[in-house]
């Protein structure tokens, strides 16, 4: 059959299925043999819906190319944290496994109706808590540019099958970078949208005010494009308002009086050198393009993952006592009344990493404690939205580095919650402001990809990414891994 | 630091068990992840409002019109236990 779809974006796809090059069924069957070739070695699939995806293929083929919308027949994966009806949702958690939602979350009955072809989904860290997907109850993914590395998290799963060519596009959720740092870590485009621009309706909640659904795509354009196809105003999700306008395609090419803050706090001692270079070659190209840069000071942005530690998980407590083993997922096979019933239930059902976190909110949250921490958070959460919105009277746009180091080894922070947690540093204070940000690749440092996180005001996506585009133009760094380190159960791809 | 009592306690609240091993590795990295977002106590937030949500919305309303839901069949299809259409627990201890 001979397509091949290594580096190709949702673009082209689009545009070899309007040319008649491809058969909406062979783009799909090309995209399967790449998941069977590679996916054994990356494991970013938790489930591959092989016998879907060619239906829905086949429906595209059969409607004349005149009648068809602008993106049916292009595939997309999705993390298993959105509803996907009648395609089991697991969350990466034992206590779902097995369940198969009776509705579609918003952004998939959107994609749904837009002809977009969902091949699976994504594994990522179980409930979307972690920055590695190495807390994944079922599987570890691998970074695609190093198999003994993290894909980073928790949307693991959306970037390494992005970078690895496994789909063009994949849906990820960023709550306190999430989307983010595994975009940076993986070498591909990842965008966390406004708070409010994008239904939650169906994504399974964490942390109810800082979650938001987002792209992750080989290049902004391709985000700008599924941006607007997942956007929009949500009778179901009241927390949701839509964006002021469809973000379109982003063709700026330069960037002639752009005011470029760059955050002094993330560019400091806690970055690792290597990123430090790309940081500042980054800097250097919004120069050549006619950008300003200056650096610019938010001291309340240091204190922006203590806040999210009390803030997130006390959210998540309360989320998540709705798994009692009653009406869905896992139930104990053993239990004497209904107190032992959800006890055992959710200690069965539940990795270390999320009964650490209800545990640290049911603490926060707890009598006496509530004024001392939960609302301290609070008190905090409002000094940085207003030191982010000092610093957007002066500049368009702040930057940093996405990730304070590249990707870490497997292995290598599992045991200490805190340094995971600290991962984040960068991604985390967006998040509790609501802001909109992008992670675009912008070099390596020793062989692993190092990503630039832009922030803009809230529903500047358009602005955003019209930036955006202009800068990785101008720095035009490669996005397809060599994969070259298989282990020796699976043959070279030569050989497949 | 937090207490053993206080693990015990929480871990009650949030209907969850902790095997004695897990128990005192818990009580270790919960007060160590307590202890590092102690650092806001040091801030002088007094006067500052607390945010719940970073975009201000207010009263969101919907016309208040009936829409078909779920079936039973289907609200009830992923439930460990059902009899009748509704959904079996063990008793009240």
């Amino acid at each position: 059959m001979g397509l091949d779809v290594t580096g190709l974006t949702g673009w082209r796809c689009r545009e070899l299925l309007t040319a008649g090059e491809v058969s909406a069924t062979e783009l799909v069957q090309a995209y399967l043999e790449r998941i069977s070739v590679v996916d054994a070695r990356v494991q970013a699939y938790l489930l591959v819906d092989e016998e879907g995806a060619l239906a829905a293929a086949a429906a595209v083929d059969a409607k004349p190319r005149d009648a068809r919308g602008p993106w049916e027949g292009v595939p997309i994966a999705l993390k298993d944290i959105l509803c996907t009806k009648g395609l089991e949702t697991t969350c990466a958690s034992r206590i779902l496994k097995g369940y198969i939602p009776p509705y579609d979350a918003t952004v998939i009955a959107k994609l749904r109706r837009a002809g977009l072809i969902f091949l699976g989904k994504l594994n990522m860290d179980e409930f979307a808590m972690g920055s590695s997907t190495e807390n994944s109850a079922f599987q570890t993914t691998r970074n695609p540019w190093d198999l003994e590395r993290v894909p980073g998290g928790s949307s693991g799963g959306s970037a390494a099958c992005v970078a690895a060519s496994e789909a063009p596009w994949a849906l990820g959720t960023d709550t306190g970078g999430s989307i983010r740092q595994p975009a940076s870590l993986c070498g591909v485009v990842g965008l966390k949208p406004t708070y409010g621009a994008v239904s939650r309706y169906g994504l399974v909640a964490f942390a109810s005010s800082l979650d938001q659904v987002g792209p992750l795509t080989r290049d902004v354009r391709d985000a700008a494009v599924l941006l607007d196809l997942i956007a929009g105003r949500d009778p179901r999700d009241s927390t949701s308002v839509g964006l002021p306008e469809p973000v379109g395609l982003p063709e700026r090419s330069a960037l002639e009086g752009v005011r470029f803050g760059v955050i002094k706090e993330f560019i400091g001692e806690t970055c690792e050198a290597g990123v430090r270079d790309v940081f500042a070659s980054a800097v250097d190209a919004i120069g050549s393009l006619g950008g300003v840069c200056e650096e610019v000071s938010l001291p309340s942005v240091e204190r922006g993952v203590a806040a999210y530690y009390l803030i997130a998980p006390s959210e998540a407590s309360s989320n998540l006592a709705r798994f009692d083993g009653v009406r869905y997922g896992h139930r104990t096979s053993q239990a004497a009344d209904l107190y032992e019933m959800y006890v055992r239930t959710r200690s069965e059902g539940f990795g270390p990493e999320v009964k650490r976190r209800i545990m640290i909110g049911t603490y926060a949250l707890s009598a006496g404690y509530y004024d001392a921490y939960y609302a301290q958070a609070q008190r905090t959460r409002t000094l940085i939205i207003r030191d982010f919105s000092q610093a957007f009277e002066r500049f368009d746009f702040l930057i940093s580095p996405t990730s304070p180091t590249v990707a870490f080894r497997l292995g290598e922070r599992t045991a200490d919650p805190l340094a995971m947690y600290l991962s984040d540093l960068c991604t985390i204070p967006v998040n509790l402001a609501g802001l909109p940000a992008i992670s675009i690749p912008a070099g390596f440092s020793a062989g692993l990809p190092v990503g630039l996180q832009l922030v803009g005001p809230h529903f500047s996506e358009k602005e955003l990414l019209g930036a955006a585009h202009a800068l990785e133009q101008r720095l035009a760094v490669e996005t397809v891994p060599p994969l070259t380190v298989p282990p020796l159960t699976v043959p070279p791809l030569s050989e497949v | 630091m937090i207490s053993r009592q206080e693990v015990e306690h929480v871990a009650r609240l949030a209907r969850l068990h902790f095997e004695e091993e897990e128990l005192l590795r818990l009580q270790s990295e919960l007060g160590r992840i307590i202890g590092y977002v102690e650092q806001l106590a040091e801030l002088d937030l007094s006067g500052l409002e607390t945010t719940s949500h970073a975009v201000a919305l207010k009263n969101v309303m919907r016309p208040d019109e009936p829409e078909p839901g779920l079936s039973q069949a289907e609200a009830t299809a992923n439930g460990p236990a059902i009899e009748r259409g509704q959904f079996v627990v063990p008793r009240i201890g």
